[in-house]
C-alpha cells in the first residue's frame, strides 16, 4: 500500500523521431509535476489537494494543452475546461468555457466548494470567477506562437486536430518544419493527474484547451464527470485523446465499473476500456484504493509520469503496451 | 422482429398535495406524447426519431420545465440544455447554456448529426443553431408567469429550488415557502415548480435511443450545467438500453446514474429491472431522483426513490401506463 501518483500530458500519435526542441521540454515537465506530487504527498497533503496543485503546474507549463500553452478554437480563441473529483465523497466540480482564468482546476475545485452546483460554464463560469477572485489574465496569456502555427495547419488541412501529434507537414523550408513528420493530426494533450494516499482516498483532476480548430462553445470530455475525469472508493481516472470517444465510452467511469462489476484489477480493467475506443483515440491514467498505478494508451504515445511510496517512479512517453503486466 | 417499447417522463418528485387538476394536466400530457410516440414507432419510425419527436413535444408545452415553461435563472432568463443518444455506435449530441433556440433537443441531435463534436454550449451552440437555421425565438417566450412567481418564492426561501417541492405536510396546498421535513437537494422543500423531461424508446429492430431535456434549476447560478446534458449522468443509450433520468442533477451526475443501469447490465448480467430496481436503491447514495427505461428486448421499466414521477410508458402489447405516484 501507501501513496501513488501518475500524470499525463496528452495521448496522441506522438512520432518517435519527436526533435529534442519538442521532447525535452515536456519530459522535464513531466518530472516537475510529478516531483511537486510526490513531495505533496510526502506531506501529507490530501489527493484532492495534490491532483490540484500537479494540474496547475501542468496548466501553467506551456508546452501543454491546458492553461498557458492551450489549443485554439476556430476563431482563433482560448476556451478551457477542467474537471475534479473526491473519490471518498464523490463529490466534483468542472468548468468550461474559460478566457482568462489561468487555472481553471482550482475553479473547478471552487465550483465544487463554494456553490450548490457542480459545474459552471462560459459567461457564469467567468463571472463566478471574478467573484472568487481567482488569477485571471488577458487572454493572449495563454497563446503561444506554435498554437497559432497549429490552427493555422489545420484550418488548411481542414482538419479537426486531437490531443497530440505532430504538426501537419507542409512546405519544409525551416529546420523546424523540415524535423516534423508528415501527415499526423496534430495533437499536444489534455493534462491530468490521479492521486492515493496510505489511507486509500483517491482523486483525479484534469484540464484542456480542447481540440485544435474546434467550433467555439465545442466541449469535450476533460470537464465531464465518467467520461475525463472520475473517482471513487475504487480507484481514480484521467482520460484523454479524443474527447467524442470518450464521453460516448464514458470511459474514466467505466474503469472502476470494471473493477467493481467485473472484478478486475486496475490494470486490466484500463486496458479493457481503452481496448473498447477505436485506435488511436484514448489513454489514461488511473490509481487504485490500494496503491496500484495504470497507464494505458491506443495511440502512439502518451507523455506521462508515475511514482509509489516504494520508491517506484516512471516518466515516459512510448512503450506500454495495452496489456496486463504484472 | 423484436417488439417496440416506449417510455416518457416530466420529473421525479411530485407534491403530495398537488391539485387533482394539475396531476389531470400532467397525465393529459404525458398520454399525448406517448400516442405521438406509439404513432411513430407503428410508422416505423427509428428510436432516435422517436426521442426527438417526442421530447420535442414536451419542449413545446409549457406545463414541464423544458423549452417553454423552463426553470429561471437567478437572472430572471432561461437557460436550457438536452442531450440525445443513438444506441447503436452510441452516437450522441448535446447542448447547453440555450437562450433563443426553440426545441433544444433538436439542437442537440443536429450536433451529433451535423459536427465532427459532441457537445455545443452557450454563445457557440446559439451560433450553430443561427447556422443551421433552427427556429429561433425571444427568450422571453420560454418564461411563464407561473415560474416567474416560483421564482420570487425561490429566492425569499433564499434556496435553489429542486425538480419538484414537496411542501411540509400538513400546510394549505402548494405556495408556501416553509421549512419542510422532507428535503432534496439539500435544501429545505419549498414549492412547486416545474420538471425535466425525457423520453427512451427501442424500435422494433431493436435500436434504443433516448433524450432528455430542461430548463435546469430555478434559481440556479448563470451558467450552471446540470445533469440532463451529460452523457452517461442524465441520458444514456447503448446496444442493451436506453436510460433518461432526472431529479437532483448534482446527485445524478456523482453517480453516473444512466450509465450506471447499463453497466450493470453489461457488466453484471442483470435484466432491465432488476438493473433499474439496483440502481435506484444502491447507487444514489442520499441523492433523490428517477429514471425510465428500455431494453433491446422491447422492456420498460422506470424506477424513482423520490415520492412521485410523472412517467407514462407503452409497450407493443398493447400495454400502456401514465401514472404520478
Amino acid at each position: 500500500m501507501g501513496w501513488a501518483i501518475a500524470l499525463h500530458g496528452g495521448a496522441g500519435d506522438i512520432p518517435r523521431s519527436l526533435p529534442p526542441e519538442l521532447r525535452l521540454p515536456r519530459e522535464a515537465g513531466l518530472r516537475h509535476c510529478l516531483d511537486v506530487g510526490i513531495a505533496a504527498l510526502k506531506a501529507h497533503k490530501h489527493p484532492l489537494d495534490v491532483v490540484e496543485l500537479v494540474v496547475r503546474e501542468l496548466e501553467n507549463h506551456p508546452h501543454f494543452n491546458a492553461g498557458k500553452g492551450s489549443v485554439l478554437t476556430s476563431s482563433g480563441t482560448i476556451e478551457m475546461e477542467a474537471s475534479i473529483m473526491d473519490g471518498k465523497s464523490k463529490r466534483c466540480g468542472a468548468v468550461s468555457g474559460l478566457s482568462t482564468v489561468v487555472n481553471a482546476v482550482s475553479l473547478a475545485r471552487l465550483v465544487m466548494e463554494k456553490t450548490p452546483h457542480i459545474y459552471l460554464g462560459f459567461h457564469g463560469a467567468e463571472a463566478f470567477a471574478r467573484e472568487q477572485g481567482v488569477e485571471t489574465a488577458d487572454p493572449s496569456y495563454f497563446i503561444t506562437p506554435e498554437n497559432i502555427e497549429r490552427l493555422k495547419q489545420a484550418q488548411e488541412a481542414n482538419r479537426v486536430q486531437i490531443d497530440y501529434t505532430q504538426p501537419i507537414q507542409k512546405e519544409p523550408n525551416d529546420a523546424a518544419a523540415a524535423a516534423r513528420i508528415p501527415n499526423g493530426d496534430s495533437q499536444i494533450g489534455t493534462v491530468g493527474c490521479v492521486a492515493v494516499d496510505g489511507e486509500g482516498n483517491l482523486a483525479s483532476a484534469t484540464s484542456t484547451g480542447g481540440l485544435v480548430n474546434k467550433m467555439a462553445g465545442r466541449i469535450g470530455d476533460s470537464p465531464i464527470i465518467g467520461a475525463g475525469t472520475y473517482a471513487n472508493h475504487i480507484c481514480a481516472v484521467s482520460a484523454t485523446g479524443k474527447g467524442e470517444a470518450m464521453i460516448r465510452g464514458t470511459v474514466a467511469r467505466d474503469v472502476a465499473a470494471v473493477m467493481e462489476f467485473k472484478g478486475l484489477s486496475l490494470k486490466e480493467a484500463a486496458a479493457y476500456v481503452i481496448d473498447q475506443v477505436p485506435p488511436g483515440n484514448a489513454g489514461l491514467v488511473a490509481v487504485s484504493s490500494t496503491g496500484e498505478i495504470a497507464t494505458v494508451y491506443n495511440t502512439a504515445g502518451m507523455f506521462r509520469a508515475s511514482a509509489s511510496e516504494d520508491g517506484y517512479s516512471e516518466i515516459s512517453i512510448w512503450d506500454s503496451p495495452i496489456k496486463v503486466s504484472n | 422482429m423484436g417488439a417496440w417499447a416506449i417510455a416518457v417522463h416530466g420529473g421525479a418528485g411530485v407534491d403530495p398535495n398537488l391539485p387533482k387538476e394539475r396531476q389531470e394536466e400532467a397525465k393529459r400530457l404525458l398520454t399525448r406524447c406517448l400516442d405521438i410516440g406509439i404513432s411513430a414507432l407503428r410508422s416505423n419510425l427509428p428510436a432516435i426519431d422517436v426521442v426527438e419527436l417526442v421530447v420535442r413535444e414536451l419542449e413545446t408545452d409549457p406545463l414541464f420545465n423544458s423549452g417553454r415553461g423552463s426553470a429561471l435563472t437567478e437572472n430572471g432568463t432561461v437557460e436550457m440544455e438536452a442531450s440525445i443518444m443513438d444506441g447503436p455506435k452510441r452516437r450522441c449530441g448535446a447542448v447547453s447554456g440555450l437562450t433563443t433556440v426553440k426545441n433544444p433537443v433538436s439542437l442537440a441531435r443536429l450536433v451529433m448529426d451535423k459536427t465532427p463534436h459532441s457537445y455545443l454550449a452557450f454563445a457557440g451552440a446559439e451560433e450553430f443553431a443561427r447556422k443551421q437555421g433552427v427556429e429561433l425565438v425571444d427568450n422571453q417566450y420560454f418564461i411563464t408567469e407561473d415560474n416567474v412567481g416560483m421564482l420570487k418564492l425561490a429566492k425569499e426561501a433564499n434556496s435553489i429550488l429542486f425538480d419538484y417541492r414537496i411542501p411540509t405536510l400538513g400546510t394549505c396546498g402548494g405556495g408556501a415557502a416553509l421549512e419542510s421535513p422532507i428535503q432534496m437537494n439539500g435544501l429545505p422543500i419549498s414549492v412547486y415548480a416545474p420538471e425535466t423531461v425525457g423520453c427512451v424508446v427501442v424500435d422494433k429492430e431493436g435500436r434504443c435511443a433516448a433524450a432528455t431535456s430542461t430548463g435546469g434549476l430555478m434559481n440556479k447560478m448563470t451558467g450552471r450545467i446540470g445533469d440532463s446534458p451529460l452523457i452517461g449522468s442524465g441520458t444514456y443509450a447503448c446496444d442493451l438500453v436506453a436510460v433518461s433520468c432526472t431529479g437532483e442533477g448534482e446527485a445524478i451526475i456523482r453517480s453516473t446514474l444512466a450509465r450506471e443501469v447499463a453497466a450493470v447490465m453489461e457488466y453484471k448480467g442483470l435484466n432491465l429491472h432488476e438493473a433499474v430496481d439496483y440502481v435506484i436503491k444502491y447507487r444514489l447514495d442520499e441523492g433523490k431522483a428517477g429514471l425510465i427505461a428500455v431494453s433491446k428486448n422491447g422492456e420498460v421499466a422506470c424506477g424513482f426513490n423520490t415520492t412521485g414521477m410523472f412517467r407514462g410508458c407503452a409497450t407493443e402489447d398493447g400495454f400502456m401506463e401514465v401514472g404520478v405516484w
